[in-house]
């Protein structure tokens, strides 16, 4: 049953996020992308990263999907209109890129976790978990949480600084 | 496990290939930024895979740092993003190209 | 008591640093007392010293003071060490009390020159590098000092460098002593890699054991003496001395008479061990000391200008020091040394005097009659003259007698080095008396205009002391014939080696010989200055009558032997079209058009690169994804 799901999960995320790139208009692309992170957050729960899970509810389905929200409509983008001309060789070069992209990750996923052996089944009470998390959080990571807290911090006041009228 | 390790990671490939296109040939910022979101959530998502593979709880403190610095990215970008619309009126990132030879 | 030793060399490096970095808030008087005062504080340490080395018993006499260590590189330990034994001891005396004389006497002589302050700063650095040079332990600090006092030395001649003459005459010094150099460094990299130590007292130590070659100390010690032969002026790099006369009077008293000159007789007396052993060697020395002593004694003879005169007397003067060594009477060539430095400092600084109250006149042809303007002047001069011509009595008879008698003893009778010497002897006091006569006797040839007058005492209380010291001098070494005990030899002896065909080894023997000799060199003395009076005072019209006789002779000598025209003849024309070749085919045509095509190649390649920069993030997106893909592939392939 949570197989079935989790592949359903898997084909309505790989859907909204080809939805997403190839919608001309901004605000159906947003709200695919909404749709398409939701997903994930389910795959999340059914791998056991219950903690996780409801941080990309909240983080990415909930505030940084409002924030694109708001910017799409503060600049109240029009659809995107075909290109009137590609520069020569960009399409190809472009495509060619991308499909010797493909490919070698391809190779990658075969050759290296192809490679592997089948997951242990069980994991302990409580993984994934915010105790667990949070026991990680504050030890053995607590100089990286305090980095972040202070990245958050040069963010914000980068932000107020880019977005102020005059610059 | 839900599912074979490879069918998660392919399925994380899969989500990373779709942000690549859309950077690659997208013409509007801001989807260029969502796809760029995406790439990121498949990283996140290959992550958290293989934290339950292994059943170590390291590659999850990893996502929540990652989502942390997309939170950051997302504001600062944004900001630009508004900045250069009002200088430039325009989001085509095909015609931004002033910082040229 | 050897721990005040840093002092010594610390006085004159702080004065160097006040005169160098602070001269701007001194006036002149202020920037010679802060010089004089240092060198006047390394004078009374370095006295105290040795009264302090005088005390102790005589196998004792080595003062060692470690102060920190310079150049640790894998094997070679480079300590900062001085040393102050009895040779040191009255180098260290000469240096800062002939040094503080010539101090004191550039006060007044450089009082209205607008550079004193920078004089000043290098002179006390002419004088931290010289006490560097005497004090160090180990060769490499010995070669600093070394080094040092030839930059001293080029700045000091050029010192008037707007004049492009002087300039090249400190040029000339400089490059001429890097050929000597060269040999004395390479004697050092192969003294350590025989040796494995540059201590100098190491190696004196370690020399005269077994299992050393010939061949590799008679190599080492010739290298050695090229240092020697260049810093000391003698044939065939002694042209840079003449020349050096272009740098202020009291310069050429102390760095070009007294100090830096002498090096070189330090240096071999200081290695005595070495040399001692290297028959070769000291055969070559002591015939080099005697074609430079009778070459440049026939020079001097011609010269007109006063400076000149006295700077071949200097070279002639070497000359001897290096006969004496070369027959192996290490101390009577530091006896000479002290002798020289007192009585020919003493003639500089007098012919500075001269200069001074000539209104810079330096030509003796447009001197003379000066004997009552000049009274200080002429009669410490005159002591100095006498001195030098080796009058019984005065210092430079008695060590100018120590090494006639070494040089006689060495080959057990009369030897052509002897009968040179000898021969120099009347020479010196010929054309000393000659520079007397024509500068203080005879007519007054000076221009209009020109008002002579007698120095500030700041200058002659310094000729005064100098010429009690020619007096004096010598009587730290009367020899046993006269009835003396020759203090300064055996204070001397534990250091120095014994040369097998040494000229001291007999030396108490044959008194009455001895004796006999001392009457004839005065005699031959006597003679050239009696002829040297009829020449030039009596008959004034007989030195051209004489140089018309023998005209080539006369233009040989006048013209300096044409040595410096035949260097630059089969030298430096070579080396100039040399230089003009690789300057205006190899540099111009083939080097600079290969710079300028690395150059062109650069700016045609950033051309062609410079359009990736298209300005559109997508080309960079692609490019980047581009690199990821190779990473991609080198970890799916390894």
């Amino acid at each position: 049953m949570t197989t079935a799901l989790f592949y359903l999960f898997s084909i309505f995320l790989l859907g909204s996020a080809l939805f997403v790139v190839l919608n001309r208009h901004p605000v159906y692309s947003v709200v695919m992308l909404v749709f398409s992170f939701a997903n994930l957050a389910g795959i999340y729960f059914l791998l056991e990263a219950y903690f996780i899970g409801i941080l990309q509810v909240l983080v990415y389905a909930g505030a940084i999907m409002v924030l694109f929200l708001f910017v799409v409509m503060l600049l109240n983008v029009s659809p995107e209109r075909p290109r009137a001309r590609w520069v020569p060789l960009d399409r190809w070069w472009f495509g060619a890129v991308a499909l010797v992209f493909v490919i070698s990750l391809g190779a990658l996923l075969v050759r290296g976790v192809g490679q592997l052996p089948s997951a242990r089944s069980e994991v302990p009470d409580g993984f994934g978990g915010i105790t667990q998390i949070a026991e990680a959080l504050f030890s053995r990571y607590l100089l990286p949480f305090e980095t972040a807290a202070l990245l958050l911090t040069v963010a914000l006041v980068g932000t107020v600084f880019l977005a102020k009228r005059k610059i | 496990m839900v599912a074979p390790l490879q069918h998660i990671i392919a399925v994380a490939g899969l989500l990373f290939s779709i942000g690549v296109l859309g950077v690659l040939f997208r013409r509007n910022a801001i989807i260029v930024f969502m796809s760029i979101e995406i790439m990121l959530n498949a990283v996140n998502l290959a992550f958290v895979a293989f934290s339950r593979y292994h059943g170590n709880i390291d590659g999850q403190v990893f996502v929540f740092f990652s989502m942390t610095l997309a939170a950051a990215e997302v504001a600062v970008g944004l900001a630009i993003m508004v900045a250069l619309f009002r200088n430039l009126k325009t989001t085509d990132i095909s015609k931004i190209s002033s910082l040229k030879y | 008591m050897a721990d005040t030793l840093y002092l010594l060399v610390l006085f004159p490096f702080i004065g160097f640093l006040v005169n160098g970095l602070g001269g701007r808030w001194l006036s002149g008087k202020q920037s010679g007392l802060v010089a004089s005062l240092a060198v006047a504080g390394s004078f009374l340490i370095g006295a105290q010293l040795f009264l302090g080395l005088l005390a102790r018993p005589e196998d004792n006499r080595r003062l060692v003071q470690t102060l920190f260590t310079w150049l640790p590189v894998g094997e070679l330990n480079i300590h900062v060490t001085y040393v102050f034994d009895p040779l040191a001891a009255i180098m260290v005396l000469v240096i800062t009390g002939v040094g503080l004389l010539i101090h004191i006497y550039s006060i007044g002589y450089m009082r209205d020159d607008p550079g004193i302050r920078r004089y000043f700063a290098y002179l006390n650095l002419f004088t931290f590098m010289m006490l560097n040079l005497v004090l160090s332990d180990s060769l490499v600090l010995l070669f600093m000092g070394w080094e040092g006092v030839g930059l001293c030395s080029y700045l000091l001649i050029g010192f008037w460098f707007s004049d492009a003459a002087k300039a090249r005459a400190g040029m000339k010094a400089f490059v001429v002593n890097r050929i000597g150099d060269a040999g004395f460094l390479i004697a050092m990299i192969m003294i350590f890699d025989r040796f494995g130590t540059l201590s100098m007292a190491d190696i004196s130590w370690l020399a005269p054991g077994a299992g050393i070659d010939t061949t590799f100390i008679t190599t080492v010690t010739l290298l050695m003496f090229v240092g020697a032969v260049g810093k000391s002026a003698q044939v065939p790099l002694y042209v840079w001395l003449p020349d050096a006369m272009a740098g202020p009077t009291p310069v050429s008293a102390l760095i070009h008479a007294a100090t830096m000159v002498t090096a070189g007789v330090y240096l071999v007396a200081r290695n005595s061990a070495l040399f001692a052993l290297a028959p070769i060697t000291m055969g070559i020395i002591a015939a080099i000391g005697t074609i430079t002593a009778l070459l440049a004694a026939i020079i001097a003879i011609t010269q007109t200008d006063i400076k000149k005169v006295l700077a071949y007397s200097t070279i002639s003067q070497l000359g001897y020091m290096f006969i004496a060594l070369g027959v192996g009477a290490f101390s009577a060539a530091i006896f000479h040394l002290m002798t020289h430095a007192f009585f020919k400092a003493l003639l500089f600084l007098g012919a500075g005097s001269v200069i001074h109250g000539m209104g810079d006149e330096q030509d003796l042809r447009k001197m003379g009659r000066l004997r009552q303007l000049m009274p200080t002047t002429f009669m410490t001069m005159t002591i100095g003259a006498l001195a030098i011509a080796g009058l019984p009595g005065l210092a430079g008879f008695f060590s100018k007698d120590e090494i006639l008698w070494s040089a006689f003893n060495s080959s057990g009778g009369i030897s052509w080095i002897w009968l040179v010497g000898l021969a120099t002897a009347g020479l010196t006091a010929f054309y000393m008396a000659r520079m007397l006569f024509l500068t203080f006797f005879g007519e007054r040839r000076w221009a209009e205009g020109v008002k002579p007058h007698e120095s500030p005492s700041v200058m002659t209380v310094p000729l005064i002391i100098l010429a009690f010291l020619s007096i004096v001098g010598g009587y730290a070494g009367v020899p046993e014939a006269l009835g003396g005990h020759n203090a300064l030899h055996h204070f001397l002896a534990p250091l120095m080696a014994t040369f097998q065909a040494s000229g001291e080894a007999s030396q108490a023997a044959n008194h009455p010989l001895e004796l006999l000799l001392m009457l004839l060199s005065t005699g031959v003395v006597l003679v050239a200055a009696y002829y040297a009076y009829r020449f030039f005072v009596q008959q004034p019209g007989l030195p051209e009558t004489a140089a018309g006789k023998f005209p080539q002779l006369y233009r040989l000598s006048n013209r300096r032997f044409y040595v410096d025209e035949i260097y630059a003849l089969l030298i430096i024309r070579p080396f100039r079209a040399l230089a003009d070749l690789l300057w205006k085919w190899i540099d111009v045509r083939i080097i600079d058009n290969l710079v300028n095509l690395a150059g062109r190649t650069t700016e045609r390649l950033g051309g062609a690169l410079r359009l990736m920069q298209s300005g559109l993030i997508q080309h960079y997106a692609s490019l980047l994804l581009l690199g990821v893909v190779f990473i991609l592939l080198a970890v799916a392939m390894g």
